[in-house]
């Protein structure tokens, strides 16, 4: 394993050299193989072979979970923990990459090279396996970019055939394998779907270094993993070495997939890529945070996975681990507080309420203004009339800004008085929509006839700040341009002053 | 490693599958031939919608779909096995759209999501109830194409159609290529100009989902001799071979039609050899096929483009420049 991961740290030095020195790539590699040796010296985790697992009852099982007695539990835990960070943080990468797919491409190509490693010790010998899926891997990833060189077949394709293809070739392999006589054959079907409670102390290790790896080379080369994945343009005009940037994320994705085969199995290890990352996406905008939410959610999810899957007797831990992803993401999906769909749902519903009241408002604005601000309240017949709708639609409206404390209802619910909150809300619409209107008529010259319809939206979204500045603009004017005066800051604080009789502060809620 | 792979004989592996194993070689190969055309042909068609790999989302999260089937009908027949892999292709279809239309996660990730999640249900679904669906995990991944003539066989008004799976699978190639003849005009259109469709009063929609939905079947009768993965190899190679020949859809279409009947011939013959699952042994075959192809095609080969590139030397200097 020490030797493995050296090569691994040096060849990718080794290609790093080729790069011009414009970004002190040296500095932060050198690093990076410290820690890597570092951690592969820490690492001194022996133990004794797992214990095959007894059939008892769920609640037995979940005892003997959470106890962490079992040696089994302890490296089914972890092992889904550490991969769930792993696959978490590459997958955002990958996930806003938009190569989602490349993932599943990859995962299915390690098929033959994890073949070919269990042939080469003919047994379980994790770190044969491990070479044979990454080299698979890559030359996976490898195919898929030259078949899109060299052809006019899309990218969908070339994923979707090489995929296959590979997998055609590993099933072979494997079905060539299970019928050689020499060798312990056992383990090699656990690939498939996967088994977290077959995991050793050395699965456990590999799966340590992989995810040490990842996140020391995450956290330093950040940057460049960035902005090439956000701008790949920008970055090779910045000269970012982008296609070697490119292989590296794909061969730290080949290790985050061969390290998952054990618990996830081949078929779902790119739902671990994908789910988690995806749903991060969704919660979201910023890179950091969406890596720090993936690998948390890949966590969870691994964890509950390794759980579930250890309650029942034959559950595999790798398609339980999935539906954990799954369930997070359903979750984001539904309640995320930006982009969730019935958050959205809810906030374009309580907006289209706010805009209707607010036009309710108006239109009782309107119906005291063309009487001349006499009489306290409107009756629901004007507000319907006014409204060009049913009397029940309008009862209905009215019923609204009651409960919103910006009306009340009187004689028998047929008269609306404004209370102050309501009088200022509608002074305040009525003045942005008159405001509007003229700043289209003065500013933009658009004749006075044409602005009605752009006020009617704009009103509802102005803020404070615009309709200052508007008024600075216009000159504090209390004319619109149809000759209706601007409801000004005095009405709006007060209530009707301009209604001839300034000192009384009436005709909002009815002195009743 | 000698043990891995056996000794090349060509008797054993030409010769004997067609004298002595005759009765048995002739039904995997015309079952290899049919899945392969039925699936080609209409992979053909997700090839030029950029789906290739929707289909690779509906071959896996079919398995849901049967397993609920056999749990609820507690029966193997092929009606309710149908009426499972039709409801879970339109299931997926339509999460793929709700993911990637209702949020701004892109239709790649939607289908990654989508696709492993009802495996997974699939996969926990046949584990859990192990006893009451009768299909195996291994099954669902590589199938089992080398027992087909085992299977019982059918008899028509006195005559032996042959066994159940090639004469299911053989109903479906046939309606395939009558479906892909009647409506020949939608798909081409829809597939190439959905704006033109949309102008000639071809409801792309309608079309898109009926696609979607005859994938499912195809997908679901291919489904025991191949495998839920395999399939998707079935769906692209034969296509993706034929239009590295040709850019005529006619064309490309025949010539699905005949890399699907050399790849079950072939693979049958390499099966033999290496006595390895015969369904992935066709699909290697395929593939292998498909890298002739990709070497010697007359139009975009990769000899021809190294013979056009030493040719004309100086169209890659003023690319260079």
């Amino acid at each position: 394993v020490n030797t493995l991961c050296q090569i691994a740290a040096n060849l990718a030095g080794a290609s790093q050299r080729d790069v011009p020195a414009k970004y002190a790539f040296s500095g932060r590699l050198l690093t990076m193989v410290l820690i890597a040796a570092g951690m592969l010296f820490a690492m001194d985790a022996r133990a004794e072979r797992i214990s095959d697992i007894s059939q008892t009852s769920i609640g037995e099982q979940a005892i003997r979970f959470f106890t962490f007695q079992d040696p089994t539990v302890r490296y089914a835990l972890i092992g889904s923990i550490l991969l769930g960070i792993t696959c978490g943080l590459l997958g955002s990468f990958i996930v806003v990459r938009k190569m989602a797919l490349v993932g599943d491409a990859l995962s299915h190509a390690v098929l033959p090279g994890v073949a070919l490693g269990f042939l080469w010790h003919t047994s379980k010998d994790p770190v044969a396996i491990f070479i044979g899926a990454t080299i698979a891997g890559l030359a996976g990833a490898i195919a898929v970019g030259v078949i899109k060189q060299t052809t006019r077949l899309k990218e969908d394709t070339a994923l979707g055939m090489v995929l296959a293809t590979f997998f055609a070739v590993g099933i072979c392999l494997v079905t060539m394998i299970q019928r050689l006589p020499t060798g312990n054959k056992s383990g090699l079907d656990k690939f498939l779907f996967g088994q977290a409670a077959a995991m050793g102390p050395d699965d456990i290790r590999l799966m340590a270094i992989v995810a040490g790896l990842t996140i020391v080379a995450v956290f330093l080369f950040y940057k460049e993993f960035l902005v090439t994945s956000f701008d790949e343009g920008f970055a090779r005009a910045t000269g970012f070495p982008t296609r070697l940037i490119h292989y590296s994320l794909m061969l730290l994705v080949a290790f985050a997939v061969v390290i998952s085969l054990q618990a996830v199995g081949v078929v779902l290890v790119s739902a671990m890529l994908i789910t988690p990352a995806a749903a991060a996406y969704l919660l979201t905008d910023r890179m950091n945070r969406m890596l720090l939410l993936a690998a948390f959610f890949g966590m969870a999810a691994g964890a509950s996975g390794a759980f579930l899957s250890f309650l029942g007797p034959n559950l595999p831990t790798g398609p339980l681990m999935v539906l954990g992803a799954t369930l997070v993401f359903g979750v984001a999906f539904l309640f995320g507080p930006r982009h969730g769909v019935v958050t959205r749902w809810w906030r374009q519903h309580s907006r289209s309420q706010r805009v209707q009241r607010e036009n309710t408002l108006k239109s009782i604005y309107h119906v005291l203004e063309s009487r001349n601000f006499q009489g306290e309240g409107v009756s629901l017949v004007e507000l319907a009339e006014r409204r060009r709708e049913s009397i029940e639609e309008a009862r209905q409206q009215a019923k609204s800004l009651c409960t919103h404390r910006l009306a009340t209802l009187h004689d028998d619910g047929n008269m609306i008085f404004l209370t102050p909150e309501g009088w200022q809300l509608a002074c305040a619409i009525v003045r942005n929509h008159r405001l509007w209107e003229l700043y289209l008529t003065n500013a933009a010259s658009i004749a006075a006839d044409h602005v009605h319809e752009d006020a009617e939206k704009i009103e509802h979204v102005l803020g404070e700040d615009v309709v200052r500045e508007l008024e600075r603009r216009l000159d504090y004017a209390t004319t619109d341009p149809h000759g209706k005066s601007i409801p000004g800051l005095s009405e709006i604080r007060k209530g009707a002053s301009g209604r001839g009789k300034p000192d009384e502060v009436v005709g909002y809620g009815g002195q009743l | 490693m000698n043990s891995l792979v056996p000794a090349f004989n060509f008797h054993d592996v030409f010769v004997l599958p067609w004298t002595t194993g005759f009765s048995s070689t002739v039904w995997i190969v015309l079952m290899g031939f049919l899945v392969a055309v039925a699936c080609g042909l209409v992979g053909n068609y997700l090839m030029l919608r950029r789906m290739a790999l929707v289909g690779d989302a509906i071959s896996h999260s079919v398995l849901p779909g049967l397993a609920i089937a056999f749990l609820l009908s507690n029966s193997r027949s092929s009606t309710a096995m149908f009426v499972g892999a039709l409801a879970a292709g339109i299931v997926t279809t339509i999460i793929i759209e709700t993911i990637h239309k209702k949020t701004r996660v892109k239709q790649d990730a939607a289908i990654g999501i989508a696709f492993t999640s009802l495996f997974a249900i699939g996969v926990v679904l046949i584990s859990m109830y192990a006893s009451k669906i009768d299909l195996d995990q291994e099954c669902v991944l590589y199938g089992e194409i080398g027992f087909v003539s085992l299977e019982p066989s059918v008899q028509l008004a006195g005559a032996t159609l042959g066994p159940m799976p090639v004469v299911r699978m053989g109903i479906v190639a046939i309606l395939t290529v009558l479906l892909i003849v009647l409506f020949y005009k939608e798909l081409l259109v829809s597939s190439f100009d959905p704006a033109l469709a949309f102008s000639l009063g071809i409801n792309a929609t309608l079309v898109h989902y009926a696609l979607m939905c005859w994938l499912s079947v195809v997908v679901v009768s291919a489904f025991e001799s191949v495998g839920a993965i395999l399939v998707v190899a079935m769906l692209i190679l034969p296509g993706a071979t034929a239009s590295m020949l040709s850019q005529r859809l006619p064309v490309v279409l025949s010539l699905t039609v005949i890399h699907a009947a050399l790849s079950s011939v072939l693979g049958v013959h390499l099966g033999t050899w290496l006595n390895c699952s015969l369904a992935g042994a066709m699909v290697v075959a395929g593939a292998g096929l498909f890298c002739v192809a990709w070497i010697f095609s007359p139009s975009q080969g990769l000899l021809q483009r190294f013979w056009h590139r030493q040719k004309q030397p100086e169209v890659q200097f003023s690319e260079a420049a």
